[in-house]
């Protein structure tokens, strides 16, 4: 048996492949500032001197939803028929940036502002050469 | 600031569906109406702007108003585009380009949460964002509110008796496309869309146009209509630390965002105070935006809402009566028209003719404000 390809969803997103992925954000050697994902310039100074720098795995829970109705269709390429909700969140890192992603998590009362939370690569379907795509997404981890 | 501008008519496609009429027919009738209220021809506008997500050339309107060489534009900020509309048309008559001209806000939307579409490119997001199911406006709204609940104490029985407002206005105003009230049980019942909201704490996307003629506020006098005065005008983008829609990230040093800049400049620039603000029209894309702006444009402190909300404060006979023709919740949003709806409701009610929701006592100033996408807000503060 072998195991299914995978391929990340887009690239420069996370270190891949890695045991423990990282998302990569670019950090502006100008004015200090970090963003996701990283851009050839900085949003806040426009400085063109990003670098692109893998952030902390961890961080806490800043504000969530649960997306209950299928996204629109395009953009969104999951699965509509059967949907199952997610959940969204925001996650605040060190660095001083909150990221949006999914949530590994889709039940309300089990997400709370301010839990600890890690990165996490999830399926997200396959591509048009039958490989398995990986997204990003946050769950809850223990203190 | 010199009351330099005047609005002197104002004109409504009313929102909702219209599926047998297109939105450039919307527009021509928003802005034969504006003109009529205000007393003038089409010969009389010098300079125009238009504004619409759907009408990709709003200027072939020209064809059915008159084809008097004037420059037309269109200008497009996602949900702010009504009040920037306003704003170009007002800065080319302060530029000295026209002594009167109009701006013209007209949509049609298909129904459900609005969508990008196959690519993102148009939007300045990558196409993984949208792929994964990120790009809904709805999870934004939600994630806002939730976290300002958890920040400020708002509580979802607020955001039910703000959209039982809504609907309570909407069924009193003729032009309204929901014109039925809903109990605080219908709203609690409904199903739950993006936590903490409900199917009816959101608007929807809907079809409709609004106008509004302005001219040199020294002139207004030479044509039928009854002024209102454009006490100041002010549009603001993002500046990177405030939570905005569709953001992929931001940054956690906080930075007002855009509708707290704007609302600031309008005050600096009118001259008053919100203490002064007779009447508002906030941006309520869903309930809890309503009450999280009016805090964002000063017309009350963060975490005031549900004391407010207790006095009745935001309801027609209230001390700020809020988003009295029924708002978003009640009219839908056709994007391109909903801040020239804004305009049209505020300056009708500082005149008084407002119809059966008109504010049962004298109004002399009011605040318009929209949000939209990627960040951006634009707030008006008009007097009689």
């Amino acid at each position: 048996m072998t195991l299914p390809v995978q391929v990340p969803i887009a690239d420069g997103l996370f270190t891949w492949p890695s045991s423990t992925p990282q998302l990569i954000g670019g950090h502006c050697s100008a004015c200090g500032g970090w963003h996701f994902p990283a851009q050839a310039n900085c949003p806040h100074c426009a400085s063109l001197g990003v670098e692109c720098r893998p952030m902390s795995r961890r961080g806490t829970l800043w504000t969530w939803t649960v997306q209950s109705f299928a996204p629109p269709v395009p953009p969104y390429r999951g699965p509509v028929e059967h949907f199952v909700p997610f959940g969204v969140g925001y996650i605040e890192l060190p660095e001083g940036l909150r990221v949006q992603g999914r949530l590994t998590v889709n039940d309300a009362t089990q997400l709370k502002i301010g839990m600890p939370m890690a990165l996490t690569l999830e399926p997200f379907g396959t591509d048009a050469q039958g490989r398995e795509v990986l997204g990003f997404a946050f769950a809850p981890v223990a203190d | 600031m010199a009351n330099d501008i005047a609005i002197i008519g104002v004109g409504l496609y009313p929102f909702g569906r219209h599926d047998q009429v297109s939105a450039i027919e919307m527009g021509v009738a928003a802005a034969r109406q504006a003109m009529a209220d205000a007393g003038v021809q089409w010969r009389d506008i010098q300079v125009g702007y238009a504004g619409s997500l759907s009408v990709m050339m709003p200027e072939t309107m020209v064809k059915f108003l008159g084809l008097t060489g004037i420059p037309f534009s269109k200008l497009f900020n996602g949900c702010a585009t009504g009040g920037n509309l306003l704003l170009n048309t007002i800065n080319a008559i302060r530029a000295g380009q026209a002594d009167v001209g109009i701006a013209i806000g007209l949509d049609k939307h298909p129904k459900g949460a609005f969508s990008s579409g196959e690519s993102m490119d148009s939007t300045g997001l990558p196409q993984w964002y949208g792929e994964v199911g990120l790009a809904v406006n709805p999870q934004f709204f939600a994630m806002k509110l939730q976290r300002y609940m958890h920040d400020h104490g708002l509580t979802p029985r607020a955001l039910t008796r703000t959209a039982v407002k809504a609907f309570a206005n909407g069924a009193l105003n003729p032009s309204a496309w929901r014109r039925s009230a809903l109990t605080a049980e219908e709203i609690d019942s409904s199903r739950m869309v993006c936590d903490p909201l409900r199917k009816y704490h959101f608007c929807s996307p809907s079809d409709g146009a609004a106008a509004a003629v302005v001219c040199r506020a020294d002139i207004a006098h030479r044509f039928g209509g009854t002024p209102i005065f454009v006490r100041a005008g002010e549009f603001r983008t993002r500046l990177g630390g405030s939570f905005d829609v569709q953001s992929t990230s931001f940054s956690a040093h906080e930075t007002p965002g855009a509708s707290t800049a704007a609302a600031q400049a309008a005050f600096e620039a009118a001259g008053i105070g919100p203490d002064e603000i007779h009447i508002a029209q906030v941006q309520d894309t869903e309930a809890g935006h309503e009450l999280m702006h009016l805090a964002e444009i000063g017309l009350c402190r963060h975490g005031e809402q549900e004391a407010m909300l207790h006095d009745g404060a935001t309801s027609l006979t209230g001390r700020l009566p809020t988003n009295t023709d029924g708002g978003l919740l009640a009219n839908g949003e056709p994007i391109g028209a909903s801040g020239l709806r804004q305009i049209h409701e505020i300056c009708r009610q500082l005149r008084g003719v407002a119809g059966p929701h008109q504010v049962p006592r004298a109004l002399k100033t009011g605040i318009t404000h929209v949000y939209g996408f990627p960040g951006s807000s634009c707030v008006t503060i008009l007097s009689r």
